[in-house]
Formats: structure tokens, C-alpha cells, sequence
């Protein structure tokens, strides 16, 4: 029954790492750019929960609401600032900004709160499941996996069928196309990053309850692999991140549990290189079509 | 007064002065013509009108308003419709998708609807194809799509830009039928062509662009029988 267990936790890491994937996904679909500070978004996410509920002491929603504003707001400041002077700039002179962002946050975070890891308040008090005698679920993963199904269903509906999510289409697919439909292509990118910041306040939330301590750097590793796993899915391609994500997630936890614990990260990269010399496009990416 | 007013426009791509001061008009109900060898222009100024490239000098304007302060998205709410060049359809949509981004700014769905009517009645290929993804289509279909979606707006103006550019012979004539049909339903056209002939057979007034300059204009009728255009567009 061991399995059961492990698999489910992989399910729940995966599902955080999708959430992440969704953020890298949706911005490079859009703004057609890595966005390499979007890890630490997540840093700065557990970190607002963490001083609202730890230190200001406010209840557990406000403090969970508190950190998925503070990383909306986060997101669209980021891009305004950093990215949007680069609109035309080259596609390396952007991931250089990109980087620097991400050290900036991680600089601040640094100076603000200490190198010493914080221990997250257990904003929830769920009892863990008790199947049976040998299967006991943790009852956060089960939640991080509720609210992530419940988030992807939300996005796909959005993204399908309202004006907003068909204008994102257009502008992800041709950017002067869509503004001559009449498509506001700054504020699209906006919302997608205000979006892409959301998700990842939320899969901070999840991480801090996983793993119980957090610190300046706790947003790279996440974030390299949701990086990892929204190439694995096809990147640009929101289904690719939810799936490539959770599969991450689960050979992950599965190469814990029954191959080696050193061992996990190389073999979560080595998937990739191996869907990758396959696939080049990722699992879900589809072919990029020739313009004539 | 003109409805579409260009008046001396330079526009540089880097340090290349693309366009050296052109002027021309397009008053209301009109379809003019825009011709031209490859690279004279023709695309950068209509890309300049509807605020993809902004122009290093000169005047834009339409019914009063003055097209180069006014971001590319809120032109086609004026009025103003744009076939790119290439069709530039949403590939991985489908056709009614695309159709309905067409009527992106527009607010009433009973409007909207009547737009779309009209579109597939113009259009019986597309209502047809209305659930198909836009890549699939042929040349032409994919053509009558880029015009479907321009005309889901319900434009007084319509840039069309190289309409014949790689379809096959059969449906460049349907494409200027329709092209006349949308003139007669009283939207002014301003078309961008190559194909010389075929345009100056559909146009009012006619403006040849030569290395970013107007190097001639007049009527359709005078241009088609000038010694120099007949030598240098037309083939005789």
C-alpha cells in the first residue's frame, strides 16, 4: 500500500510543480520570453503568507489572499518594469533580464528576512486520512491536488470561454493579428502575468506546507524543474504544463521512494533530455508551422 | 472631405527611408488602388495607417481623427478593418473562432450575429467549414476567412493587402467579385495589389508607388491605358 501513498504524494508534488509550469508556460506562450524570476514569485509568495500569518499574525485566509495579491501585483510590476521596455529587444538581452530579476528577489528576500530557513505556520489543521491499517494520506496533498484540479479546470474554462482567455489565443498566436482584431496586446500580457504570479503564490502556499521551513532560495529549485516540466509538456501549450508537471512530479517521487534519493534529480532531468531527443517539441508541443 | 487622409509620410525601417513622403486620399464609398512593384512600400504604408509601424513623419488621418497618436487596437473600433498581407489568420483556431475575434471590439451579440450571417452568406465555404481549425484551410478559403474576419467588425474602410498573393487563378477572380460586393454594400476599399490588372479593373482612382514615392495617379480607366504603366504593371 506503500505505493498508493508514494504515488499519491508525487501526484501532489506534481501538482504544485504544474502550477508553477502553468506561469512559465503562459508567459512564453504570450510575451514569448522566459520568465527565469518566475521561481522566486513563489519565494516572495510564502514569504508574504509566512510574515502576515508567523508575524502580523493574521488568520490563515487573509494570509493566504495577502501572499496571492502581493504576487499578482508582483507579476504585472515585474513585467511593466523589466520586460516591457524589452518588447523589441532580443530574445537573450530579455532572459539576461530575466536573471537578474531573479537574483534582485532573491538579493531582497536575502536582506529582509535573513539566510536562515523560516519555519512556515501550519495554516491548516487536517488530520491525516486513515484508509486502512497500512494507508494513511497526508491531507495537504490531497488539497494540493483538489486545488490544483479545481485552478486547471478554472484556467482552461477562462482561457476558452471568455473574450479575455480568446484574446490571449490571438495574441499568443500573432501579436499584429490580434491588435488589429482590436486586442489591447500590453494588457493581455499583463493579465498573463498577473495570472502566471497568482498560481505560483499558490503553489508557494503549497510548498511552505510541504516542506515546513522556507528561505530566499526556495523558489530556484521549484522553478527550474516547473521549467522542466512545462518543456517536457510542450512549452507554450497550458495542457503540456498541467501534464508535464504532474508527470515530474510523480518520477520524482517515485525515484525517491524505490530508486535512490541522490538520485531523483538526475533522473527527473535525464526524462527530459530523453523526451526531448524524441520529441523535441515536448509531449503536448505542436509542430511550429512553416509561414510561407 | 476625404474619409482616409495620408499626407506626406516617411517611414524608416533602421537607417532605410522606406517611405519618402507619400500622399494620397480615399474618400468615402471609393475602392482605390494601391499598385506597385514588390518592395515599393505598399504593405509598410498600410501597416503605417493602422498603427503597426509607426511613421518618422507626415499625417494619418481618418473621418477627422489622427490615426499615428492612436494605438493599433483601438483603430479597428473607428472603423477601419486591415486584411494583412499573408492573411495572418489564427492557424490553430477554428473558423468561427477566428470569425468572432473579427468582432473582438464589438459589444452587442445580436449585432454580431447579424455580421456573421451576412459573412456566411458572402462566404458559404466558411459557414461550411465553421468548425474546421483555420490551418487546414486552402489558400483561398484561408483568404476568404482573412476577409470574413475583417468585415465581423463592420467597417467603413477595408485595407486589403495583396488579396491574389498565392492563389490559384480561380479564386483571385471570386476574391475581387467579392471584393466588388463589399464596395457595392458601400464599405470604401483601399487595396493593395500587384496584380495590376486585376486591381485597376475593380478600383475607382489608382496611386502607383514606386520606391516609397507616388509616381503617378488618376483614374483606374487612364492609368490602365498609360503607356508607362502598361509597360512597367500590366505586361503589354
Amino acid at each position: 500500500m506503500s505505493f498508493i501513498s508514494n504515488l499519491i504524494n508525487g501526484l501532489s508534488l506534481g501538482s504544485m510543480y504544474a502550477l508553477i509550469a502553468l506561469g512559465y508556460t503562459m508567459v512564453y506562450g504570450i510575451a514569448k520570453m522566459l520568465n527565469f524570476a518566475h521561481g522566486d514569485v513563489i519565494m516572495v509568495g510564502a514569504f508574504t503568507m509566512f510574515t502576515a500569518a508567523a508575524t502580523l499574525k493574521f488568520s490563515p485566509a487573509i494570509s493566504i489572499i495577502a501572499g496571492i495579491i502581493v504576487c499578482t501585483l508582483l507579476g504585472v510590476i515585474i513585467e511593466k518594469i523589466a520586460y516591457k521596455p524589452l518588447r523589441k529587444a532580443s530574445p537573450l538581452t530579455v532572459l539576461i533580464t530575466a536573471i537578474g530579476v531573479s537574483y534582485f528577489l532573491q538579493s531582497l528576500a536575502l536582506l529582509i528576512f535573513g539566510s536562515n530557513q523560516k519555519s512556515f505556520p501550519m495554516l491548516f489543521n487536517f488530520e491525516p486520512i486513515r484508509v486502512n491499517e497500512d494507508l494513511i494520506l497526508k491531507s495537504d496533498s490531497l488539497m494540493t491536488m483538489g486545488v490544483t484540479i479545481l485552478i486547471m479546470v478554472a484556467l482552461t474554462l477562462f482561457i476558452n470561454k471568455t473574450k479575455t482567455g480568446r484574446a490571449m489565443l490571438a495574441v499568443s498566436e500573432d501579436k499584429g493579428a490580434a491588435e488589429l482584431m482590436g486586442v489591447n496586446v500590453n494588457k493581455t500580457i499583463s493579465i498573463t502575468f498577473a495570472i502566471g504570479s497568482s498560481l505560483a503564490a499558490v503553489a508557494g502556499l503549497f510548498f511552505g506546507l510541504t516542506y515546513g521551513f522556507i528561505g530566499p532560495y526556495t523558489g530556484a529549485m521549484p522553478g527550474i524543474k516547473a521549467f522542466v516540466a512545462a518543456v517536457l509538456g510542450g512549452i507554450g501549450n497550458i495542457p503540456g504544463a498541467m501534464l508535464g508537471g504532474i508527470l515530474l512530479g510523480v518520477i520524482e517521487n517515485l525515484s525517491k521512494a524505490y530508486i535512490s534519493t541522490e538520485l531523483s534529480d538526475a533522473i527527473v532531468f535525464a526524462v527530459l533530455i530523453i523526451v526531448l531527443l524524441v520529441k523535441p517539441t515536448g509531449l503536448m508541443g505542436k509542430k511550429i508551422n512553416e509561414k510561407v | 472631405m476625404a474619409m482616409l487622409r495620408v499626407e506626406n509620410l516617411e517611414v524608416f525601417y533602421g537607417v532605410i527611408r522606406a517611405i519618402k513622403g507619400v500622399s494620397f486620399e480615399v474618400n468615402e464609398g471609393e475602392v482605390i488602388a494601391l499598385i506597385g512593384a514588390n518592395g515599393a512600400g505598399k504593405t509598410t504604408i498600410l501597416h503605417t495607417i493602422t498603427g503597426l509601424i509607426q511613421p518618422h513623419a507626415g499625417k494619418i488621418e481618418f473621418e477627422g481623427h489622427d490615426l499615428v497618436k492612436t494605438p493599433a487596437y483601438k483603430i479597428v473600433q473607428m472603423g477601419m478593418a486591415h486584411v494583412p498581407e499573408g492573411r495572418r489568420i489564427f492557424q490553430q483556431l477554428t473558423v468561427l473562432e477566428n470569425l468572432r475575434l473579427g468582432a473582438f471590439t464589438r459589444k452587442s451579440n445580436s449585432e454580431i450575429q447579424a455580421s456573421l450571417k451576412r459573412v456566411y452568406r458572402s462566404f458559404p465555404r466558411l459557414e461550411e467549414r465553421k468548425n474546421q481549425v483555420a490551418g487546414t484551410l486552402s489558400g483561398g478559403e484561408q483568404q476568404m476567412l482573412a476577409m470574413g474576419r475583417a468585415l465581423m467588425s463592420d467597417p467603413k474602410i477595408i485595407l486589403m493587402d495583396e488579396p491574389s498573393k498565392g492563389i490559384s487563378p480561380l479564386i483571385v477572380m471570386e476574391i475581387f467579385n467579392m471584393i466588388r460586393e463589399i464596395s457595392s454594400g458601400g464599405t470604401t476599399v483601399l487595396l493593395v495589389e500587384q496584380n495590376a490588372k486585376k486591381a485597376l479593373e475593380i478600383s475607382n482612382r489608382a496611386y502607383v508607388l514606386e520606391t516609397g514615392k507616388i509616381a503617378l495617379e488618376g483614374n483606374a480607366e487612364e492609368l490602365m491605358n498609360n503607356e508607362n504603366v502598361k509597360k512597367a504593371y500590366l505586361g503589354e
